[in-house]
């Protein structure tokens, strides 16, 4: 028996709303189960996955009136994960993602930070973001390197 | 969200009855920890034991916590699984937080300071 490439993708949507990205990481660490993930890598991808799912159910879709769906794209690529996520919500700011600087913890103490800790986390292991809409659609797609062992 | 208070003196230990602290429930945590240390507690220990997920919302609700006890007073950290020691460790709030890998060793430093 050889092993051969195989395709493998985990493809669902959620509703937005609070406990949507609850919800759409464990669809997703559920679809990556024959990966077998080591803890590193689940790590990385909750961390990051959580960030975006927030992202987009906050400030994609702010009037919890107003829930959409939010579709999630994870392929295997060669060294790890190719994700896309869209949505029909608001539109980035700046039609780009924000920097993501590191946060600053050197301040008074009234002054240490509450938030902006999302984009730092993303960016320190999602690569190649890129970000696009389409019409009414938002799509974000990065790569996120992992330790493949899948057998065919 | 449920927390759970015990008091060894003078420490009050303020325990998280929940598997993660993430966007779902991070104001109702903010609420909780809020109330919880009203009267006004000098040092107050977060079991974070039962926790295997935070998130940038959890993190800015533990800050804020702390935050709103004021400088005068000590929040530490307890109990932290692996993945929520990364997250602190990644934003750097290791370093405004004093953490502890036990309940126990928390409260060894905390009740017994040195002279």
């Amino acid at each position: 028996m050889s092993s051969q490439p195989v395709s493998f993708c985990v493809t669902f949507s959620v509703t937005s709303g609070v406990f949507a990205a609850r919800k759409a990481l464990a669809k997703l660490l559920d679809g990556l189960a024959p990966l077998q993930l080591d803890s590193e890598d689940a790590d990385s991808i909750k961390m990051v996955l959580a960030e975006v799912l927030n992202n987009i159910v906050e400030h994609g879709y702010p009037n919890p009136q107003e829930p959409g769906p939010i579709g999630v794209q994870c392929t295997l690529v060669g060294d790890g994960l190719d994700i896309a996520l869209t949505d029909t919500g608001e539109p980035m700011p700046n039609g780009e993602p924000p920097i993501g600087n590191a946060p600053n913890t050197n301040v008074q103490f009234a002054d240490l930070p509450e938030g902006g800790f999302g984009w730092f986390l993303i960016k320190m292991f999602a690569q190649n973001i890129t970000y696009k809409r389409t019409g009414s659609i938002n799509t974000l797609a990065f790569h996120l390197p992992i330790r493949v062992k899948i057998s065919a | 969200m449920e927390l759970s208070t015990k008091t060894v003196d003078p420490v009050l230990i303020v325990s998280v009855n929940e598997d993660r602290i993430d966007a779902a429930v991070a104001i109702e945590f903010k609420d909780a920890m809020r109330a919880e240390t009203l009267d006004e507690p000098k040092i107050v220990v977060l079991d974070l034991s039962t926790v295997n997920f935070i998130d940038s919302s959890g993190l800015g609700a533990i800050v804020a916590s702390m935050k709103h006890m004021g400088q005068d007073r000590t929040l530490a950290l307890a109990g932290l699984t692996p993945t929520v020691d990364k997250v602190f460790r990644l934003t750097r709030m290791d370093t405004v937080f004093s953490l502890f890998a036990t309940l126990e060793g928390a409260l060894e430093a905390l009740c017994n300071p040195p002279a």
